[in-house]
């Protein structure tokens, strides 16, 4: 178990409160300057050699983001934006560092914004957040009045301005272009890339755009160093995270843990074990809902990195581990989530929009036992065809989970749907119907 | 994708009022000059405030013309986003999770007891007019699962009988206090906390 002493989110439960003198005594905010003094590429070093990678769900590292910002500063203002849009099921973990320890978020927005010389730092919450939001604010606020942000923030030298823009239900716009899109006041479709935002953004500006996990642990990581950061978990998949545990768990939880700490202690040692026991385990979905789903004989090995997850053809994302104990029906779980995609996509890529849909009606169908057999496989095929054929990894976020449950439980599928279609039964497939009439809302 | 219309009841007129107005000023501000096409969101989100919890038509006209820009777009954001309600949804807007991790823990439950409390259908007012209720997707407090929201409040670790109770006091018109409803703090584990405790016996 991670010691509490490296431990970077101390108030993860809201033990000792977030007001500036407390979070002062965490640490927060004391020598912010002494780290800015030290210059642009010192700080791009540091984060290089701590290994940093993003929170988000790419794992994309951060350090190297940071050094695709120009270096000079041109006729275009760079921007620095925060993606607080979490909406991916499963995870939970930007709402308590928003709650918590927002002090170690603005704070890391102000190095961050240093480092890729922007101005003006855009926190983008998603709208259901809102009290969230709120707290953010005041918080916000705060360091306006403590002169901690604003002109010549900390005694820097260096002006920031932070603002918040709500998001209104929006799962793609935790996508960074549609993110950008959603900012500049338009419906939440991504961006074609290249042009990466990191030269043509917000606004056509130089933009980086960074989780919130991201950002918060960088004022800690510079002040002991990336060397300490990277001597945690292992060589590329370093450092701490915040795992979620939900589900059929005993007791659900939030837990910041060393990276390549196995699944297992995290289920049984601090979410207090699956209900009914580990042999009552069924599945794991190690990283929220995108990342493909790992039988319960691999979860007795597994440990939880970016790479050794790559390996079981899963991923790491966001972290969210949702766990699914025997007394649920596993195709039912998976066609929520399918549904949940349809109810997503943002209808920009027809594979998508189509897709998604599809997958969600066969799925609910295969639940029920009223799909025929070729079906099976031609789900997989549908998946294929959504699957790099789209502008944004949404594609591959809502097939991968339907991938692996063809994967891992294909023979669960095989033995409940045994309708075949040469017997001329009537069923009334509705696979050929266009999906807006079957859509309930309508 | 997820469709949506606007109501078939629609006033003639809408105006801000001049909190909104000056709410509205303050958010323009806070984007570069020129862009002020950025505030049509929070500009929405004011105006659903303004008229008990939904936008008519008539508040995205006013919006186009206040941000100078197309009334098309202004509807294009507000029906691309499922937070803005386009017809009337009441007082007390329920919204409960039903994304795979709060449905694993009984979410289905909840959507029972807004049925049995508010009314047959999604979106369908109560009797009295002041409440409905619809199914939405992750609202990210899965560890915190079954949940769900009330207006900006979220209510957590519910089961049946709680969600029953709480409906009965919002549809009384008492005031509730938001958070977990099995009295555990925040998103720790209850009676299993393994970390950071010295400082929580501190």
């Amino acid at each position: 178990m991670l010691k509490d002493q490296d431990r970077i989110f101390k108030n993860l439960y809201n033990d000792l409160g977030t007001d500036i003198t407390s979070v002062q005594n965490r640490g927060d905010w004391v020598n912010t300057k002494d780290l800015i003094v030290k210059g642009r590429d010192w700080i791009i070093n540091e984060i290089k050699v701590s290994q940093l990678r993003g929170r988000g769900g790419a794992g994309f590292p951060t350090g190297l983001k940071w050094s695709f910002a120009p270096k000079e500063l041109g006729s275009r203002p760079h921007y620095l934006v925060i993606n607080a849009d979490e909406s991916e099921p499963g995870t939970c973990k930007d709402r308590d560092i928003l709650r918590f320890e927002p002090h170690k978020l603005i704070e890391g927005c102000l190095i961050a914004s240093y480092a890729v010389q922007a101005h003006v730092c855009y926190i983008y919450i998603r709208g259901e957040y809102f009290i969230e939001g709120q707290k953010l604010q005041a918080v916000i606020d705060e360091a306006y009045e403590k002169k901690l942000i604003g002109k010549n923030a900390a005694g820097t030298g260096w002006d920031l301005d932070i603002y918040i823009h709500y998001g209104a239900g929006a799962y793609i716009c935790g996508e960074e272009t549609a993110l950008l899109e959603s900012i500049e006041g338009n419906k939440g479709q991504p961006r074609l890339k290249p042009p990466f935002p990191a030269l043509i953004g917000l606004y056509g500006c130089p933009t980086i755009i960074n989780n919130v996990e991201t950002i918060a642990v960088v004022p800690t990581i510079l002040r002991r160093g990336g060397k300490w950061f990277a001597s945690l978990g292992r060589e590329k998949n370093t450092g701490t995270k915040i795992f979620c545990i939900s589900g059929n768990v005993n007791n659900p939880c939030n837990v910041e843990e060393e990276m390549n700490i196995p699944l297992k202690e995290l289920i049984e040692f601090h979410a207090g074990g699956v209900v009914g026991g580990w042999e009552n385990l069924q599945a794991v979905i190690p990283g929220g809902s995108s990342m493909p789903l790992i039988p319960k004989e691999k979860c007795e090995t597994l440990t939880m990195d970016f790479d050794s997850l790559v390996a079981e053809k899963s991923g790491l994302g966001t972290a969210g581990v949702v766990v699914i104990n025997k007394d649920q029906d596993i195709i039912k779980c998976m066609a929520r989530i399918a549904r949940f995609y349809k109810h997503e996509s943002c209808g920009q890529c027809t594979p998508c929009r189509e897709g998604s849909g599809w997958m969600w009606r066969m799925l609910e169908r295969m639940a029920r036992g009223e799909a025929s057999k070729e079906e099976v496989d031609m789900l997989g095929d549908v998946t294929k065809q959504i699957e790099g054929h789209t502008i944004c990894a949404f594609g591959e976020g809502s097939s991968w989970p339907v991938q692996g449950l063809l994967r891992h439980f294909k023979d669960e599928i095989k033995k409940r749907n045994k309708f075949d279609p040469i017997v001329k039964e009537n069923k009334n497939i509705p696979y050929l119907v266009d999906q807006h009439l079957l859509d309930k809302n309508a | 994708m997820s469709l949506k219309r606007p109501a078939k009841d629609q006033p003639d007129n809408f105006e801000f009022n001049s909190s909104s107005l000056k709410a509205a000023e303050k958010i323009i501000s806070n984007y570069p000059e020129g862009k002020q096409q950025s505030a049509v969101m929070a500009l929405l989100y004011i105006a659903q405030r303004q008229n008990n919890n939904w936008i008519p038509l008539a508040a995205m006209k006013y919006i186009a013309k206040f941000l100078d820009m197309p009334y098309i777009k202004v509807y294009e954001v507000a029906t691309f986003y499922s937070m803005y309600n386009l017809s009337p949804v009441g007082k007390y807007f329920i919204q409960v999770c039903t994304t795979t991790p709060c449905m694993i823990r009984g979410a289905n439950k909840l959507v029972e007891a807004c049925k049995e409390k508010i009314s047959e259908n999604e979106l369908e007012l109560s009797k009295d007019k002041d409440c409905s209720w619809m199914e939405v997707e992750c609202l990210g407090a899965c560890v915190n699962a079954p949940m769900m929201q009330i207006n900006d409040d979220y209510f957590e670790d519910l089961d049946k009988e709680k969600t029953l109770k709480i409906l009965d006091q919002i549809l009384k018109g008492e005031s509730l206090t938001p958070g977990s409803y099995r009295g555990r703090v925040n998103n720790e584990p209850e009676n299993n906390r393994k970390t950071l405790v010295d400082i929580k016996n501190a």
